[in-house]
């Protein structure tokens, strides 16, 4: 079993080591990772109904509300 | 309706298009792209000429580029339905759920552990290993494209649930009928093939490009003859399929078919608008309204398009709004009412739920159940805000057809002169070919806006409009994000494509 997790392991590892046109790709897509998730997720795209009620009740009490009285968004 | 702010649902929708067009710059390549590579391998395996496997090698490198700065660009889509559609997420999130829960699961395991024997595995594994993880990259991209175009289907054609009021979800009662029905099918065959079109053309105008530039020619000469007999295989189904897709839309959207058409007022042996150019936007209420400045028209062609049969009554904008008794089309007056009622219904359900008195909750839940069907209508008290953006509709449409048409001509012409070993010196269908990669996105796009502007204003197709999807957030909130994505993500795509234009630009056969 060991055996095999070291061969997947150096598998990726020399994969990843040999790339030619990785490094500044690499480079880009942790970047942009980062700002979808380190910034985006976090301080601009909160799960609204997640953050603002408890539970699963409060939810469909809520979109029902918005659903039947389309009185929102003021 | 006046009650919704409009200018958050605009931002939301910007926000959303923008995202989807980001994302969509390499999807479709990706899809096609790893079939073509399969293919080029699968040649290498049988033959066992090793240009074939540079060739592969060469176009992977190119995937893996295209792969690697469209990955996750998609996410940026589910956080915005969680923060700014967040009606829209609660009101079908048991039908997306499943569909985009397969598709989670798919694309990690199939894409993932077999992309890293593709690119990684030569000459650790056999021969026959690499090219079947090769072709179960392409198999598995493509699968996981599957489960996000039925979800979309779903919105277009909503089959196969059931609307909980006590939950304000929709439940799936019939996996399979969401998975197969006609609208999903299409839709699927039809977004599959015209991505790999799309592939075909970018391997064929970049392989144009070394052509023009007397570069590798042979490398580039086999290379356009497996994308160009893959292109005209792909075209000629995305045709079929998107003929196929139109009659899907006659019967489940027929405003958007009058859309496409440009069709105000419905008639039988409605003929086909080849080429047209609007003079100006007709007001449906006005039947001398000057529709057109010019047009080419097929005879009988749009009745045989929608039922296939050249008779057949095709409704337009006019009957649409106002309703036709010959032909058994209600109004949407009638549906308003009738939506205003089932939303008045459910409000009355919750509230005798709510008071434990029972009574009054079955008869308003009968009520409601009765008029369900035209729920979304309610929230309209104008049938013309119904309409969708007709000449945007038309001209996306038809932007796309005559564009598909172009690509089956140059996949013909490439593939006879590559044949006859004549392309070469075909320096004006090299160019063509060239500059068709920008023409294949061009094409895709319009796609997409006949799709999703055609079905405006719902976003669940009778059930709910746009308008009640969003979230009750502050629209400037959305304002800023669009501002900071569209600066973030062209910074990114600019840098993206520099390296692929520095890998294409950079090659050299090194096999000779």
């Amino acid at each position: 079993m060991e055996d095999i997790i070291k061969k997947v392991f150096l598998f990726y590892y020399e994969g990843f080591k040999s790339m030619t046109v990785g490094k500044r790709l690499w480079l880009i897509i942790f970047i942009k990772l980062f700002i979808m998730f380190a910034i985006l997720k976090l301080f601009f795209f909160p799960d609204f109904l997640k953050t603002n009620f408890k539970s699963d009740s409060e939810r469909s009490n809520y979109v029902i509300e918005q659903m039947t009285s389309p009185i929102n968004n003021k | 309706m006046e009650h919704f702010n409009l200018a958050l649902v605009d931002w939301s929708r910007a926000q959303f298009a923008l995202t989807a067009l980001y994302h969509w710059i390499f999807v479709p390549i990706t899809l096609g792209t790893s079939f073509i590579i399969a293919i080029m391998e699968t040649i290498y395996v049988k033959t066992g000429d090793e240009m074939w496997k540079r060739i592969t090698k060469f176009w992977m490198t190119l995937f893996g580029i295209n792969f690697a700065i469209g990955v996750a660009t998609g996410i940026i889509l589910e956080f915005e339905f969680g923060t700014n559609w967040s009606n829209y997420s609660w009101f079908v999130g048991d039908i997306f759920g499943a569909p985009l829960a397969i598709e989670g699961i798919m694309a990690f395991f199939m894409e993932s552990t077999f992309i890293a024997i593709m690119f990684f595995g030569w000459n650790k594994v056999s021969k026959g290993f690499h090219l079947t993880s090769s072709w179960l990259v392409a198999i598995g991209s493509n699968l996981s494209a599957l489960w996000i175009l039925v979800a979309n289907a779903w919105m277009q054609d909503p089959v196969g649930m059931h609307f909980n009021p006590d939950t304000a979800r929709n439940e799936m009662v019939d996996f399979w009928q969401v998975l197969f029905s006609p609208t999903a099918v299409n839709k699927f065959l039809h977004v599959i093939t015209s991505a790999y079109t799309y592939s075909a053309l970018f391997v064929i105008g970049i392989s144009a490009w070394y052509l023009i530039k007397k570069r590798d020619v042979i490398f580039f000469k086999r290379s356009m003859v497996v994308a160009a007999t893959f292109g005209l295989i792909t075209s000629l189904m995305m045709i079929i399929t998107g003929d196929e897709s139109a009659r899907q839309v006659y019967r489940v959207q027929p405003m958007k078919f009058a859309a496409m058409e440009g069709l105000y007022y419905g008639q039988t042996n409605a003929p086909l608008v080849a080429i047209g150019i609007f003079e100006k936007a007709p007001n449906p209420n006005n039947p001398k309204a000057k529709e057109w400045a010019a047009k080419i028209e097929i005879p009988n062609m749009l009745s045989y398009m929608a039922a296939l049969n050249p008779h057949a009554f095709v409704p337009g904008v006019h009957d649409l709004v106002h309703g036709n008794k010959e032909q058994g089309i209600v109004s949407y007056y009638d549906r308003i009412a009738r939506g205003k009622t089932a939303i008045q219904a459910l409000a009355d359900y919750k509230a005798a739920k709510k008071a434990k008195d029972t009574e009054k909750a079955d008869a308003s839940l009968t009520v409601f159940k009765k008029n369900y069907k035209d729920f979304g209508y309610g929230y309209y008290d104008d049938p013309h805000d119904l309409i969708p953006n007709v000449p945007l509709t038309f001209y996306s449409f038809h932007t796309m057809v005559g564009l598909g048409t172009l690509f089956v001509l140059i996949f013909i012409l490439t593939l006879y002169y590559v044949v006859k070993n004549k392309i070469s010196n075909m320096k004006w269908l090299l160019y063509i070919a060239l500059w068709s990669i920008p023409l294949g996105f061009l094409a895709q796009e319009a796609g997409w806006m006949v799709a999703e502007f055609g079905r405006q204003p719902w976003v669940v197709q009778d059930y709910m409009p746009t308008l009640t999807a969003v979230s009750n957030i502050d629209h400037t909130s959305v304002m800023i994000t669009v501002l900071l994505f569209t600066i973030t993500f062209t910074v990114l795509l600019i840098a993206e494509i520099k390296i692929m234009l520095k890998q294409i630009k950079g090659f050299k056969d090194g096999g000779h």
